[in-house]
């Protein structure tokens, strides 16, 4: 009995260590987004002066004002990876669950032959090169809205998630069902998908994740302007900052003296701040989807 | 009169029609490029097509490794993925301890919170946040430097700081993430042993090692070698995002994946791009292979198949 009131050593250290380098780490991952912020709002001729620190001196908003005075091309890059991720995440849930609820039947004699058909996929791939030559010299998809929806539409993982989550769903359902008539599609649609929400909702933040931070597919196969998502936008920006000079001249506008390094940070705000934003809402539901995905289908 | 087969076909019609969408997708996105490999023996002309194309034998592998960056670059891509490997496990599994002993429940949660952030975040995003940091005129990092009096570091010039800083980003990113899968096994240990451990007299040093640590090794084992199995394939949103096209550096940071990306994009040398990535395919598979068969061998239930 007194042993445990008595303050233990060890106990002692292991907390302090705990909480110490847990803090440390906690802060060293925040840090980053703050100098960020912090370099949005600083004066240019401060930053030009002095460089990029965490307690600006002259606070000033003119990178966030030059940002929506032009705010062109910004609208149009949300609107395309607004557009890409719902639409994407609707599209991309309905063919993964549609697919694994086909391989987890018990009843459908090719289940295995189809389950290493998709499996097959994570342990070989062809690779960068005929996949760009395919996209690009038959498929004719370059500089197509279509590429960027289609690309990350289905990933095998998510199936293969998919499938191991089904199958804690009864098969007496399916079956039940059949025997008063139902057809597969009808079960599918009207029984199982009710049944699988929770894991809906995390594979279908994970899809939408996908989509809202997808530049890879645009560095491959778009050079159209009109096309760019948010992120390789900002991947354009940061690497040439004039060109929003250029852009904004072009529309017919004066522009004065370009807060280059304040907009490379704001911009960078304006990208990322809903996932900021919202992330805090939806982790736990990535904690779930992680820790299910570990379990082995 | 109907075969099996055809009866089959008929009885599951909706089913493969369900099935159609993804197998059409995986067969025109992964089926179809693992053939387009046949690239790496031809000399790929755009009017010829895939299948037109002359065979050239085994010319796109000699320019390939005769240049030297064969060595370079898988050398880059198997040193990088190895310390990322060594150093997230132990960041992560110590970071997950951790985060299990800490008793408020306020703290962990934020803090937890405040770790997954930069998963969330795409490496084009990464790379502005490094640029804020390390860039030579106005870098954090350089302003914290000349404020100190210590002369600024041209961190885009120096080769050698490079392995430590994508060594730290990767970290850096999967830190949080990481810890998740750790934390979740913790959580499913049966407490009756650390109850049994406390009776017995152990110190909480004694618990983590004979206890906590033993139970984690399934998880450990299964995410290493995934990670193993991946060892010749290069992140390329890190190296990418934070590198660049900065000549300066090769050296020290081009991993296969950037490498065939610039042959293939910037420098349009497709036969020799497709060589290298039938090379990457291969080795790839043969790891996995090789890593499996001795997981099996040893532990049969930690086996991916």
């Amino acid at each position: 009995m007194k042993a445990t009131n008595k303050i233990r050593m060890d106990q002692l250290v292991l907390n302090a260590v705990s909480y110490s380098w847990v803090t440390f780490v906690a802060v060293l991952c925040v840090l980053p987004f703050l100098l960020i912020l912090s370099g949005s709002l600083t004066k240019e001729s401060e930053i030009i002066l002095e460089g990029f620190k965490l307690i600006p001196k002259q606070f000033s908003l003119e990178a966030y004002q030059f940002i929506f005075n032009y705010p062109q091309d910004i609208l149009r890059a949300y609107g395309v990876t607004v557009s890409l991720t719902v639409l994407g995440t609707i599209l991309s849930l309905f063919f993964i669950s549609m697919s694994s609820y086909v391989i987890q039947r018990t009843d459908f004699k090719w289940r295995n032959a189809f389950s290493f058909f998709f499996y097959f996929t994570t342990l070989f791939s062809g690779g960068l090169v005929p996949f760009y030559i395919l996209v690009v010299n038959y498929l004719k998809l370059k500089d197509t809205y279509w590429v960027l929806l289609l690309l990350p539409l289905i990933n095998v993982f998510y199936i293969l998630v998919m499938k191991s989550f089904m199958r804690s769903i009864p098969a007496a359902i399916t079956e039940s069902a059949k025997i008063d008539g139902a057809g597969d599609f009808t079960i599918f649609l009207r029984l199982i998908l009710p049944l699988c929400k929770p894991a809906l909702a995390t594979i279908g933040l994970f899809v939408a994740l996908n989509y809202w931070n997808d530049w890879f597919y645009s560095l491959l196969f778009i050079s159209d302007q009109k096309l760019y998502a948010l992120q390789y936008y900002l991947y354009k920006v940061i690497g040439n900052v004039d060109a929003l000079k250029i852009v904004a001249e072009k529309t017919g506008n004066q522009v004065p003296d370009l807060p280059g390094e304040g907009i490379k940070m704001a911009l960078t705000m304006v990208v990322t701040g809903p996932i900021i934003f919202l992330y805090p809402f939806v982790q736990r539901y990535f904690v779930k989807g992680l820790t299910i995905g570990a379990v082995k289908g | 009169m109907k075969t099996p087969f055809i009866h089959d076909l008929i009885r599951y019609k909706t089913l493969l029609l369900m099935l159609l969408p993804a197998l059409l997708f995986v067969l025109l996105f992964q089926y179809t490029p693992m053939l387009g490999l046949v690239l790496a023996f031809k000399e790929y002309t755009y009017a010829k097509g895939i299948i037109g194309s002359d065979w050239v034998g085994i010319n796109n592998f000699k320019f390939f490794f005769i240049s030297g960056n064969a060595w370079m670059v898988t050398r880059n891509t198997v040193l990088y993925n190895a310390a990322f490997i060594a150093i997230n496990l132990v960041l992560q599994v110590g970071v997950a301890i951790m985060l299990s002993e800490i008793r408020s429940r306020w703290f962990k949660k934020v803090s937890q919170s405040l770790m997954f952030l930069p998963f969330f975040i795409s490496w084009v995003v990464v790379g502005t946040i490094a640029y804020n940091l390390l860039n030579y005129e106005h870098g954090t990092v350089n302003s914290l430097f000349r404020a100190a009096g210590i002369d600024p570091v041209n961190f885009y010039g120096t080769p050698g700081v490079w392995p430590f800083l994508l060594v730290f980003f990767n970290a850096w990113k999967a830190v949080g993430y990481g810890a998740v899968f750790y934390l979740a096994a913790i959580t499913s240990i049966d407490q009756e042993m650390f109850e049994a451990a406390e009776t017995d007299g152990a110190n909480v040093f004694q618990r983590i090692w004979y206890i906590t640590l033993p139970s984690l090794k399934p998880t450990m084992m299964i995410l290493t070698l995934l990670a193993v199995g991946q060892i010749f394939r290069g992140d390329f949103g890190l190296f990418f995002n934070l590198v660049g096209g900065n000549g300066l550096l090769f050296n020290a940071t081009d991993v296969i994946d950037t490498f065939v990306y610039r042959s293939l994009v910037e420098n349009n040398e497709i036969g020799m791009s497709a060589a290298i990535d039938f090379f990457q395919s291969v080795l790839c598979l043969v790891t996995i292979l090789i890593v499996n068969g001795i997981v099996r061998r040893t532990d049969k239930d930690s086996a991916l198949f």
